[in-house]
């Protein structure tokens, strides 16, 4: 009985790894991470299991960014809201810190065939995820607009980067301290309208992944929503992430998050039962 | 009869469908306990499912599964192409269920064997066959062993209830079981009172109890250790006290080369 080396590409890793480097922002804290053999597996919509000391469930992050090239090799790079114990102390570590990662996991964005409009909405941390779609629609001469959103402006992820990200960028605060003042509920409808969304992407709470599939589907689009569903493992053993969705057969099932997961459409998700 | 189980198992509901956790464990000889399987597909518990407690997780996940005719088409060919030695674990409303699904079992290709789930923290919430007195989980037991042929193992996984454990140990060894693991969740409650069950090393000690008073009080009864298993210091804890193996189960979803860990140390010290 042995350990196995991922042959596929596209099979995660179970890796030692180790902060390189720790930063405020805003009220996040972003961590660039060596995790040897994971950058070069990652797709936007990817997520890393990281151990926290002293707990037995994992905890889960988006993949915010790759590097390529550091005296580390490839590393990765997560925001990290400190929020609950397991969260502050991931904040709280200093360079150097060992953490056993696993990834990248979950199902990732989908990606449009053609070159088309894209709307990508992102609120809080959360937002993270969207940096690295962003790109890689770029890459695919689709135009993408971004929206950003958070309680204030130190809710904000990487506001200076969005603009390097993508072709527009709406700010939406809901104390108005920088940007427009409001909820991004409130802003969809003209969103999809003035970027013309084919897709629209989603990635926030749930409230933001609902109104963005709804609206969406109002307007004839197609819609992705990168889902958080609490689970223990974010590896697909536990059955502890449970996804209400409707099957391609029209049939209410309940899925993996973290495995038939995170990113879903959004149009096959039982909202109301979140 | 003798059986070749250990020293390490997967536990039933911490090794995905198998695939999940072939990234991380070469599956080929691992003796690899499926989640229970039922006759027909349960959609399982809504959410929250599991919670982090000190020491643990509390769990009310509801067995989800395909259902046995799923299972039969997709989940278990994968794991037997996989080489691993199977080991179903079953779940059922009424005594005639666990006979029809031993009886089908019985003639799938590639089951090396069944655990029978007699000790899940709360039957009743799960529409399970009552299986709180010994005497009921014997039945259970009895009626699996009847409809498996004999040269291959039947399990019969109790729940770690200390008062009653050697009790329910004799009566399924009795009833046919092959070996008794010892043991499932510790029954419990979430924060917001829903009834769970405990996992983790906070199990461990109360596991170890249930371990070295049922092997000493039947010392012909081959015993299986489950619950907080998680390094080879703990597994040898276990062996120690008289399990012929262990299983690990939640110390996978923290780490989920765990088993292989385990067992490469254990190996070590042969
Ligand atoms: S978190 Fe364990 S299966 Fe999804």
């Amino acid at each position: 009985m042995t350990a196995r080396a991922a042959t596929s590409a596209r099979e995660p890793l179970h890796v030692d790894g180790e902060v390189i480097a720790t930063k405020k922002a805003g009220a996040y804290r972003l961590l660039t991470i060596a995790a040897p053999g994971v950058p070069a597996r990652f797709r936007p919509g990817n997520f890393v299991a990281l151990t926290v000391a002293g707990h037995v469930a994992r905890r889960a992050f988006w993949i915010h960014r790759i590097k390529e090239s550091s005296a580390f090799g490839p590393t990765l790079d997560i925001v990290v809201e400190p929020r609950g114990p397991g969260s502050r102390w991931l904040a709280a570590q200093p360079t150097g810190t060992r953490l056993a990662v696993t990834g990248p996991l979950g199902r990732p964005f989908a990606l449009p065939k053609e070159p088309v409009s894209c709307l990508l909405v992102g609120e809080g941390y959360a937002a993270a995820v969207l940096f690295p779609l962003a790109e890689r629609l770029r890459e695919r001469d689709c135009a993408v607009t971004l929206a950003l959103a958070g309680m204030d402006e130190a809710h904000l992820v990487s506001t200076l980067e969005a603009r390097r990200s993508a072709r527009a960028v709406t700010v939406i605060t809901a104390d108005g301290s920088v940007g427009s003042r409001g909820t991004v509920g409130e802003q969809l409808p003209d969103l999809l309208r003035r970027s013309n969304a084919a897709v629209a992407y989603a990635a926030g709470p749930t409230a933001v992944l609902r109104d963005v599939a709804r609206a969406a589907e109002t307007c004839g689009a197609w819609s992705q929503a990168a889902v958080e569903v609490p689970g223990p493992c974010g590896t697909g053993l536990c059955h502890g992430c449970p996804l209400p969705v409707l099957g391609e057969d029209g049939v209410p099932r309940i899925v993996r998050a973290c495995t038939e997961g995170p990113v879903v459409r959004g149009d096959r998700v039982r909202w109301a039962e979140l | 009869m003798t059986i070749a189980l250990g020293p390490v198992m997967v536990a039933s509901g911490c090794g995905g469908t198998g695939r999940e956790l072939a990234p991380f464990l070469d599956l080929d000889g691992v003796a690899f306990v499926t989640r229970s399987v039922t006759l027909d597909a349960r959609q399982g518990a809504s959410g929250p499912r599991v919670v982090e407690v000190s020491g643990g997780l509390v769990n009310a996940v509801g067995l989800p599964n395909p259902g046995l005719e799923h299972f039969l088409a997709t989940e278990l060919p994968w794991l037997v192409r996989a080489g691993a030695r199977v080991f179903v674990s079953v779940a059922g409303s009424t005594l005639g269920e666990y006979a029809d699904l031993a009886r089908r079992l019985s003639r799938a290709p590639g089951v090396a064997g069944l655990e029978v789930n007699v000790g899940a923290p709360d039957e009743t919430g799960l529409d399970l066959f009552e299986v709180r007195e010994p005497y009921h989980a014997a039945s259970v037991v009895a009626a699996v062993r009847r409809e498996f042929p004999a040269d291959r193992p039947v399990l019969a996984k109790l729940r770690p209830d200390v008062s009653r454990v050697v009790e329910g140990a004799r009566a399924c060894h009795e009833a046919g079981a092959t070996a008794v693991v010892l043991g499932n969740t510790v029954p419990a409650a979430f924060p917001d009172g829903r009834p769970g069950g405990l996992s983790g090393p906070a199990v461990a000690p109360v596991v170890l109890r249930c371990l070295t008073e049922t092997a000493r009080s039947l010392p012909g009864v081959p015993l299986v250790a489950c619950g907080g298993v998680h390094d080879a210091a703990s597994a040898r804890l276990f062996l120690g006290a008289g399990a012929v193996a262990v299983q690990i189960g939640t110390a996978l979803l923290h780490d989920p080369t765990t088993v292989a860990r385990v067992a490469a140390e254990l190996g070590d010290d042969a």
